[in-house]
């Protein structure tokens, strides 16, 4: 509709006369109904008030929040991570920062041949949207509930890997040592290990 | 003996305590007020309000005041410097001032002496607060004018016209009160309560005037417009800052304090008990009274409370059209009612004559009232002009449609 209306030149609007119109202007409300506002405010202070008791109190987040990161590690303990690099590319604020690494006998860190030598997280410019696990390979990338993530120094917010890293768990042995005897690297992807086998122990 | 010669009797020292204390009580009732007010405000909308300085957050306003203590005070350049300081300290004076008159408990053995808790009685207390709370004005103004920037300056004369239209409804209200007791001295009002009935009962249009007044009077919430946090930077105290603002602070709350204090004292008895618990008046040697005096004034504190959880802001010109065609006549109309049956009451008129009079006002009123809703109803009747053929957007005006002029020019 609006396409036929002709643009007008301010030189023919007439500023002396504005059209007339009525506006449906309520009057005010009936004393009673001005009376129902002043119970809601009274009645709501005997209601249970919603304020969490933050510091004493720490609500649960919702399960898939949006938290810090970590580095997950196979069930022997060899890390997912295997420098890709496809998680700092795959972030919009460009908060990754990875260099890969090789893996020798005596420095095998993840299965198979790279993992992550560096591995950083500038939490003053992560937005949490999660495409890096999106776009992680391994699944080695994932997101915890955790949120409290303030700190006085800039320093202190770039997360290295070692604060990324996912704690060792039963049965987990820290790298690096050798892989699983007989199992590849797909084996490990298709999670076929299921624990550290005793002959990976000491052999660093 | 009345309270005017049991205070004469005071010797200079109990004079000094009591001035002390009165002092005293203004200071921790203001921190207990913006406590109080925190707090039940959260509770209105489903908060905690502050909890975490002291017990229940008790300190809260007190660490509040030190902070600001703490704080830079910065005079700005083009600032006039000797107003800009005797500002707040004339505003802060002056609430604190008012305060004088106020009885707060009846009589009582203090340190000895018997007196009551009321630094003095003037025969014209209550013209005496309504006059330094009318120089508390000047604390605003001269606070916008010194601040040499133009929006402080836009916010005090606003205050201050705000303060001193409802002062007159407040003062038009408080006309009543006179008539009925007899006396402007707050202690004989008081008495006179006391023999009869409350202010509140037999003046209550006067009552709501007053509340109404009392709110507009103080700067409060929903007449809050010229400081209105929300929109504007404070009004008059915008460049204010440390114990400079702190005093502006105390005086906005003393002065709070202060005038639910004198309604109290003028519509609900001030310190005596309320019907019916009279025997309570003479426990603790009398200062049981103080405690119903302090409750009253928080009943007023909790209807300041309620009305800024409740109610939006209102608009500068709805205000003004408030205070002065609303308040100011019909309490006008309300006084000569009053003095009418005053006069009829003392000069021993009949009592047929006096519910003639009353049955004649209130038929008075109710045909105004429908009077005005005739017109209104008329009012409300479609303009035959408009066509409804009108689109919903925006169009020139039609040679047929009726416009107004709005610059006064040729059409």
């Amino acid at each position: 509709m609006s396409d036929f209306i002709e643009p007008r030149k301010s030189s023919e609007l007439d500023i002396n006369s504005v059209p007339f119109v009525e506006v449906n202007q309520p009057g005010p409300a009936s004393l009673l109904t001005q009376a129902k506002g002043f119970w809601v405010t009274f009645s709501t202070m005997f209601k249970k008030n919603q304020t969490v008791q933050y510091p004493d109190v720490k609500a649960p987040t919702a399960p898939r929040f949006h938290g810090r990161h970590q580095l997950n590690r196979h069930p022997d303990g060899l890390e997912k991570c295997i420098g890709c690099e496809l998680c700092a590319w795959a972030c919009p604020a460009d908060a990754i920062y990875v260099e890969g690494g090789n893996n020798t006998p005596g420095n095998q860190l993840s299965p198979g041949e790279r993992h992550g030598a560096v591995y950083q997280i500038n939490y003053l410019r992560c937005i949490f949207c999660g495409l890096c696990v999106e776009a992680c390979p391994t699944r080695a990338l994932t997101m915890t509930n955790e949120y409290e993530l303030a700190d006085d120094k800039r320093e202190k917010l770039i997360f290295e890997k070692e604060d990324l890293l996912a704690p060792l768990r039963q049965g987990m042995l820290a790298p690096p040592h050798p892989m699983y005897p007989g199992m590849t690297d797909t084996n490990y992807y298709n999670g076929d290990v299921k624990e550290a086998h005793p002959s990976q122990q000491g052999q660093n | 003996m009345t309270t005017a010669e049991l205070l004469g009797t005071d010797p200079g020292w109990i004079i000094g305590v009591k001035a002390v204390l009165v002092f005293g009580i203004c200071v921790i009732s203001t921190l207990m007020a913006v406590w109080t007010e925190r707090r039940v405000l959260a509770k209105m909308q489903l908060r905690t309000g502050p909890n975490r300085v002291g017990k229940f957050g008790l300190l809260q306003s007190l660490s509040d005041g030190v902070k600001l203590a703490l704080k830079e005070d910065i005079i700005p350049a083009a600032a006039d410097k000797v107003v800009f300081i005797i500002a707040p300290i004339i505003a802060t004076a002056m609430c604190f001032m008012s305060f004088a008159v106020i009885p707060m408990t009846g009589e009582v053995n203090l340190f000895g002496h018997q007196t009551a808790l009321q630094l003095t009685d003037l025969p014209v207390g209550v013209l005496y607060i309504l006059a330094v709370t009318s120089i508390g004005v000047y604390g605003v103004v001269l606070a916008g004018w010194s601040s040499g920037s133009t929006y402080p300056l836009l916010g005090g004369l606003r205050s201050s016209a705000q303060v001193i239209s409802y002062e007159i409804a407040m003062g038009l209200s408080l006309v009543a009160v006179f008539i009925y007791a007899g006396s402007m001295s707050t202690s004989v009002i008081v008495d006179s309560q006391h023999q009869n009935i409350w202010n509140a009962v037999v003046l209550f249009p006067s009552f709501i005037i007053y509340v109404i007044s009392m709110v507009g009077e103080t700067n409060r919430a929903p007449f809050d417009l010229a400081e209105a946090e929300g929109e504007l930077v404070g009004g008059f105290h915008t460049e204010y800052s440390s114990l400079k603002f702190a005093l502006f602070f105390l005086a906005e709350y003393v002065n709070i304090i202060a005038v639910s204090a004198l309604a109290a004292t003028l519509f609900l008895g001030g310190y005596h008990a309320p019907p019916g618990l009279g025997f309570t008046e003479q426990w603790l040697g009398g200062w049981f009274t103080f405690f119903w005096f302090i409750a009253k004034v928080n009943l007023f504190f909790f209807i300041f409370m309620w009305l800024r959880g409740t109610l939006p802001r209102l608009r500068y010109d709805q205000f003004m059209k408030f205070g002065w065609k609303v308040l100011i006549p019909s309490s006008l109309a309300w006084i000569l009612i009053v003095a009418t049956l005053r006069v009829m009451q003392q000069q021993g008129a009949n009592r047929a004559v006096v519910i003639a009079f009353t049955a004649g006002i209130v038929l008075l009123l109710m045909a105004v009232s429908s009077l005005v809703d005739r017109n209104k109803a008329k009012s409300q009747e479609p303009i035959a002009d408009i066509d409804n053929e009108a689109p919903d957007f925006p169009v020139p005006s039609l040679p047929h449609l009726r416009s107004i002029n709005v610059s006064g020019g040729q059409q």
